[in-house]
């Protein structure tokens, strides 16, 4: 073996080393929340946890349903907000921007991904609670105010997803389409929206996963009460929220309850991450 | 133009990286124990333990880091775990001193309480509203969710904003049991994890009630009277205001020269002084 060939495979040693280091991240990060979680699940009964309303640690009370209804509440309304104004961006942005406005455009939405959290969080408290309160009533931190934040959080994730969907239409659709007749609107939504829908499909589960894992800006937004909320003015507690608002001084089986948190937070990103992957390869296929 | 081509083939055997399981499986144990180098702490070798209270414990690395500064020869470590497990450490030995941010049990009198500081609560609401005193048992009604609105306290109207610090904290610990004793604060308050937080949404939200330490009300909240007891220094020196708590360190038996050294520290001028300064009221 020559000096080059053994230089060669000490190299490729080497990256392969560093390379599964991250994949053993991955598996120790697993193995230790499920080890750290799951105990304390079996000991009260996973039906407690996942049905139960009552979250009282120090009463060993460990019910997490507010938290779950909470996270998907949230994340809903994060939806209902950011994907109309997303794909509104997405089509303008493809359809009918020109050269120049695009320029403009393009990095002004790959800003708003820059924006650190605890600034959305910031602008949210001094303004949007402050505005709901006055004007609809309640405590103002509520499930509209986090929604409202967290759908323009997840609006570069959306627009740029879906930007990637309009411009994988072949361009003969839309302009077979405009050819028939059909004005630019019947085109976008009859022509462009089915087409790309896959696209579409999997920008809105990847904004979901964004929405449902944010913990900063929702905690300070959400007023973390460990309820169902009744009404979209209502304060609510989300299962990220609720590792990081109590991880401070929590112990015992408490910090396991936390860790529990996070195994159910966990399964339900890997459902919408598998979620995804389906929805983009079917795209492909 | 051949050059492309030349130049995957040469690609190709970095490409293909073929090794046996074992090889693979080898390298993955091996990143595996580089893991968890990191994070081990070294064993704590001599020195002086102080342990327990997690309210307590922040105002306790203070003291340490200060003590050590003008110590450097003696070490102390900080370690929480809260009040009971605190007080468990003193009687096994565990550590030289427990920390319990609360009074002992009947049971526990068996051992020696030196009182390092207190920690007062305040009730506290919108520097606007009209409420100006309240009794204790309707604090406890309202965090409780029995009283919702502001009618049935008789200032004003519209809801009650309830905000509570979350599971856990010290201050939530120290209101449960002086205020609300066995009963719930009601799920639907508004829970925040700082006294900072709290203050600043009972500050800003006209309709909100809320307690955070004596030690950081300011002018932008009110805080009650108690069953016609103000919250003055007056009032806590004398032990009349009501929602007071020691701050206690614990040692089983008379304390040993090291301990001895750390708790004089800490009821020092100098140590007195770091205690009104983290928000605390001084141990007399």
């Amino acid at each position: 073996m020559t000096r080059l060939e053994r230089n060669d495979r000490l190299v490729r040693l080497a990256l392969l080393m560093i390379a599964f280091s991250a994949v053993s991240i991955l598996i120790v990060i697993t193995v230790f929340i499920f080890s750290e979680g799951t105990p304390v699940m079996f000991r009260h009964g996973p039906g407690r946890f996942l049905l139960g309303l009552d979250w009282y640690p120090s009463e060993k009370a460990f019910g997490l349903l507010p938290m779950i209804v909470g996270s998907f509440v949230v994340t809903a309304g994060a939806l209902l907000v950011g994907v109309p104004l997303g794909l509104a961006c997405a089509v303008v942005l493809t359809q009918f921007a020109s050269k120049r406005m695009g320029r403009i455009l393009k990095p002004a939405i790959e800003l708003l991904a820059g924006i650190p959290s605890v600034v959305y969080g910031f602008i949210g408290i001094v303004v949007i609670v402050p505005l709901i309160r006055d004007n609809l009533g309640g405590p103002g931190l509520s499930v509209l105010a986090a929604a409202i934040v967290l759908g323009i959080m997840i609006l570069p994730t959306v627009i740029s997803i879906s930007v990637d969907a309009f411009q994988a239409v072949p361009s003969a659709y839309r302009e077979g389409s405009i050819a028939l007749g059909a004005t630019v609107w019947q085109t976008i939504h009859m022509v462009l929206l089915p087409a790309a829908r896959s696209g579409i499909v999997a920008a809105v589960i990847l904004g979901m996963g964004r929405a449902i894992g944010e913990t900063m800006a929702v905690i300070m937004i959400a007023g973390n009460a460990a309820a169902i909320p009744g009404s979209p003015l209502a304060p609510v507690r989300t299962l990220t929220s609720n590792i990081a608002l109590e991880m401070g001084y929590a112990s015992g089986e408490h910090r396991e309850a936390l860790f529990a948190t996070g195994v159910i937070l966990f399964v339900i990103i890997m459902a919408l991450n598998t979620l995804a992957n389906r929805a983009s390869s079917r795209r492909k296929g | 133009m051949n050059s492309p081509r030349q130049r995957t083939e040469s690609l190709r055997p970095a490409r293909r990286i073929r090794h046996s399981p074992i090889q693979a499986a080898g390298i993955l144990v091996l990143g595996l124990a580089l893991l968890p180098a990191g994070c081990s702490r070294g064993p704590a070798g001599g020195g002086l333990t102080v342990a327990g209270s997690t309210s307590i414990q922040p105002f306790a690395d203070r003291w340490a880091e200060i003590y050590q500064r003008l110590h450097p020869e003696r070490i102390v470590n900080v370690q929480g775990g809260g009040s009971s497990a605190g007080i468990q450490a003193a009687r096994s030995g565990a550590a030289q001193i427990g920390m319990s941010s609360r009074e002992l049990k009947p049971e526990e009198k068996d051992l020696t309480e030196y009182i390092m500081a207190r920690d007062g609560l305040a009730v506290v609401v919108h520097p606007l509203n009209s409420l100006r005193d309240i009794g204790l048992d309707r604090v406890r009604d309202v965090f409780a969710g029995r009283i919702k609105t502001w009618d049935e306290l008789g200032r004003g109207s519209g809801r009650i904003t309830v905000v509570t610090r979350e599971e856990g904290s010290g201050t939530r610990g120290a209101f449960q049991e002086l205020v609300m004793r066995k009963e719930r604060i009601a799920r639907e308050a508004i829970v925040e994890d700082s006294n900072g937080t709290v203050r600043a949404i009972v500050a800003q939200d006209p309709r909100s009630i809320g307690y955070i330490s004596l030690g950081l009300v300011d002018a932008s909240v009110k805080a009650l009277a108690l069953d016609g007891v103000d919250a003055s220094d007056a009032n806590i020196l004398a032990g009349r205001y009501p929602l007071v708590r020691p701050f206690l360190f614990v040692t089983n038996g008379p304390p040993g020269p090291e301990a001895r050294a750390f708790l004089d520290f800490i009821l020092s001028e100098e140590g007195q002084e770091l205690v009104e300064s983290g928000g605390l009221l001084r141990a007399r």
